[in-house]
């Protein structure tokens, strides 16, 4: 049994991004899930399943009762930070084809700007019981400890392989900017920049600039995934869960990925890339438009070569060409990606996705029928294609 | 007692109370550069401040400062003096009678602000400041003390109240000095590196770099080497394993250079490396002795394994010859 096109996404809801919410992770929770379910026209009572990030805050049964819910017959987590941003569609999606629930909650809340700061050089402890510390325990002492840095190793060796260059990450920022510029829930809204700039802003890990970097936020996004079937009688044009899988290579690590036999790729897209176009019968060429994980721009390239829209070590020439850009033949993140709107792991690139295929975005791009998205990369991680019902 | 105390104090302030003191003035008039310092230093994004093409559609035409500035205009300079025209009165002092009378701690406890309304460039500020309530004398868990209330007035130059401000501060009594008591920031502990954890699978490896050796893992089963450490092998799915002492000898595969944000206790730019050891596993570390410029993919580097702090000792690598000038210069300090 096959999960493509079981499932739709039917609601979409957020709170504004900021870089102080002033009220806590548990509340952005409830606020995005309540605006999810509004916009898909349903009650909490509607809800019989929820999925969100390991890393995540906000527990599922607090949610459920704070939103009007009942009873949950399926909750599941996703470990891997930003990885985690396309697992708790592959689990709805599966979970609701199977029959084991009808409507899925996925959310993400974080206040990630006035809270815990990835960036900060903070996420240590002393517990040897948690994975993460046995893993950055070969770094932290070190003093390479910010996920700039970890990025950097595989940006520098994209480089040394490929010769693209700090402009080459610029124009993937510029591009990004550009479409924030535009998008009025965007943090960098009416702030584009130019690619001087880019090469002007400061260094942050060597090739990384300031503007390589995604933002820090506080926000949340969720999303209603209900069957095809159900969708059908919803008021929104369903966006169909076309392809979803999850992926993890010998060779995955969190954020360290530095002992493959290459490090310039990202093997967990190499290896899912194949199956998420053929799970939904499609080829690249069927994509029009994409939201790619962009927590730091060097990383969108290895994800445009890995799901086939260029040959390895060419992207940096499609970028350069206009194809990710405003009017160009794949744009990529017509929010602002995390660069330009806000960094909320990926989930809002997702209804970015869903906004493009209702025909709603703010910089819609033309008549769009199937977006790829993916999860954060240097990590476990995962991808999909949405398509217009 | 505490009753008398109390009365005795309040009568020794009582006559500054209620007394309003100013102006004060401001050393500059609102300008851009100070908004925009404020408002990169507090990540204030609000483009109604700088943004002169958002403002057009707003009812400001200059430069807007960030209400909450409004102490910073006519505040007192680096080196603590009042601007040219301020008063010579000391507004505070009711504050340092209290202090010469035991209670010299002192803790902010509210501060609520009223903005009445925004400045814009080229206006001159200054502000008043009065003293309108002390307490009794109040036992908390900083100790006994006073809660004093000041009220701020925030004026333009045609004295009118931009903003205002209730201050409540608790002066309390701080602990008598005992002799040989430690120094104020002495029990302030050193930043040092984070420790790693150790656990059953990876533990070998760091007490080998106490014992002055670089150990890789190596599978007892299929001979493969392995790093970092795991309990099983990805070949063969052995638990068995041994270790085998690197040289010290590897390349570099690739490298970042670390400029922000600095994080204590080390120093920037800080260059880290992923290094092909000669053995055939790569190793990410520090390097040492090296320019940031100098770095290039595929040079040679050595091991220099080093005592970074008191309790920890690091395999950071350098350029041939790095490790015999530090052992070098280890032999001419002892």
């Amino acid at each position: 049994m096959s999960i493509s096109r079981k499932t739709a996404i039917v609601g979409i809801g957020a709170t504004e991004f900021s870089k102080d919410s002033g009220r806590t992770e548990m509340q952005l929770a409830c606020e995005a899930v309540k605006a999810a379910l509004d916009d898909a026209g349903l009650k909490g009572s509607d809800i019989d399943g929820m999925a969100t990030f390991s890393m995540d805050n906000s527990w599922e049964n607090e949610v459920l009762r704070q939103v009007g819910g009942k009873e949950l017959k399926f909750f599941s987590r996703t470990e891997f930070g930003g990885g985690a941003a396309c697992g708790p569609f592959v689990h709805a999606a599966t979970a609701i084809s199977s029959g084991l629930c009808e409507t899925v909650v996925i959310y993400r809340a974080l206040n990630e700007r006035s809270g815990l700061r990835f960036g900060s050089g903070q996420l240590f402890n002393n517990n040897p019981m948690d994975p993460n510390i046995i893993n950055f325990s070969h770094y932290f002492p070190y003093g390479f400890m910010t996920p700039a840095a970890w990025i950097a190793f595989s940006a520098r060796r994209y480089m040394h392989e490929f010769g693209a260059t700090s402009e080459d990450f610029g124009r993937v920022a510029v591009s990004m900017r550009d479409f924030a510029a535009t998008n009025p829930k965007a943090f960098f809204y009416q702030r584009p920049i130019t690619l001087e700039e880019h090469q002007a802003s400061r260094m942050i890990a060597d090739p990384l600039r300031l503007y390589d970097c995604c933002q820090e936020s506080d926000g949340a996004v969720a999303f209603v995934v209900t069957s095809a079937e159900r969708a059908k009688d919803l008021a929104n044009t369903p966006a169909l869960i076309a392809s979803a899988r999850q992926s993890i290579v010998k060779d995955s690590r969190m954020m360290t990925p530095f002992y493959g036999e290459s490090i310039s790729g990202i093997p967990e897209f190499d290896a899912c890339a194949g199956e998420i176009y053929s799970m939904a019968g499609l080829s690249p060429d069927d994509i029009d438009m994409a939201c790619l994980y962009d927590h730091f721009s060097p990383w969108v390239l290895p994800q445009l070569e890995a799901f086939g829209f260029c040959d390895r070590g060419e992207a940096k020439d499609f970028v350069k060409d206009g194809h990710i850009s405003r009017g160009g033949k794949l744009p990529v993140n017509t929010h602002g990606g995390q660069l330009g709107e806000a960094y909320i792991h990926g989930m809002n690139g997702i209804a970015e996705a869903v906004r493009q295929i209702r025909g709603t975005s703010v910089n819609q791009a033309g008549d769009v029928n199937r977006v790829l998205i993916t999860a954060g990369a240097g990590v476990p991680t995962g991808a999909a294609i949405l398509e217009k019902a | 007692m505490s009753d008398n105390v109390s009365v005795a104090i309040k009568e020794k302030v009582a006559h500054l109370l209620n007394r309003r003191v100013g102006p004060y003035n401001s050393w500059n008039p609102v300008s851009r550069t100070q908004v925009w310092q404020w408002c990169t230093a507090m990540g204030d994004n609000n483009p109604l401040y700088l943004d002169d093409e958002y403002r057009q559609d707003t009812e400001f035409d200059d430069v807007t400062a960030p209400p909450t500035m409004m102490q910073m205009w006519s505040m007192r300079d680096a080196q603590g003096n009042y601007a040219p025209g301020s008063t010579d009165k000391n507004p505070y002092e009711l504050l340092s009678v209290l202090e010469d009378n035991g209670y010299a701690g002192i803790m902010a406890v509210s501060y609520d602000q009223t903005f009445h309304r925004y400045l814009q460039e080229g206006e001159r500020v200054h502000h008043y400041t009065t003293l309108v309530n002390m307490t009794d004398l109040k036992t908390t868990g900083m100790g006994k003390g006073f809660f004093v209330t000041e009220f701020a007035e925030f004026l333009t130059e045609d004295e009118e109240k931009f903003a205002e401000a209730v201050i409540t501060y608790f002066q309390y009594e701080t602990p008598k000095k005992q002799p040989g008591a430690k120094k104020p920031g002495s029990d302030i502990q050193k930043i040092t590196r984070v420790h790693p954890v150790e656990n059953y699978d990876n533990a070998h490896f760091w007490q080998g770099l106490r014992d002055g050796k670089l150990l890789i893992q190596k599978c007892d089963s299929c001979a493969t080497l392995r790093h970092p450490p795991q309990p099983m092998c990805s070949e063969c799915q052995s638990l068995n394993w041994s270790t085998i002492e690197a040289s010290g000898k590897g390349s570099i595969y690739t490298y970042t250079v670390m400029h922000y944000p600095e994080i204590p206790p080390f120093d920037y730019p800080n260059a880290i490396a992923l290094i092909e050891l000669e053995e055939g596993v790569r190793i990410a570390t520090q390097l040492t002795d090296i320019k940031p410029n100098d770095i290039k993919i595929g040079m040679d580097v050595e091991m220099v394994l080093t005592e970074v702090q008191d309790d920890m000792t690091l395999p950071l690598f350098g350029p041939i010859g790095s490790a015999s000038a530090a052992k070098k210069k280890q032999e001419q300090q002892s």
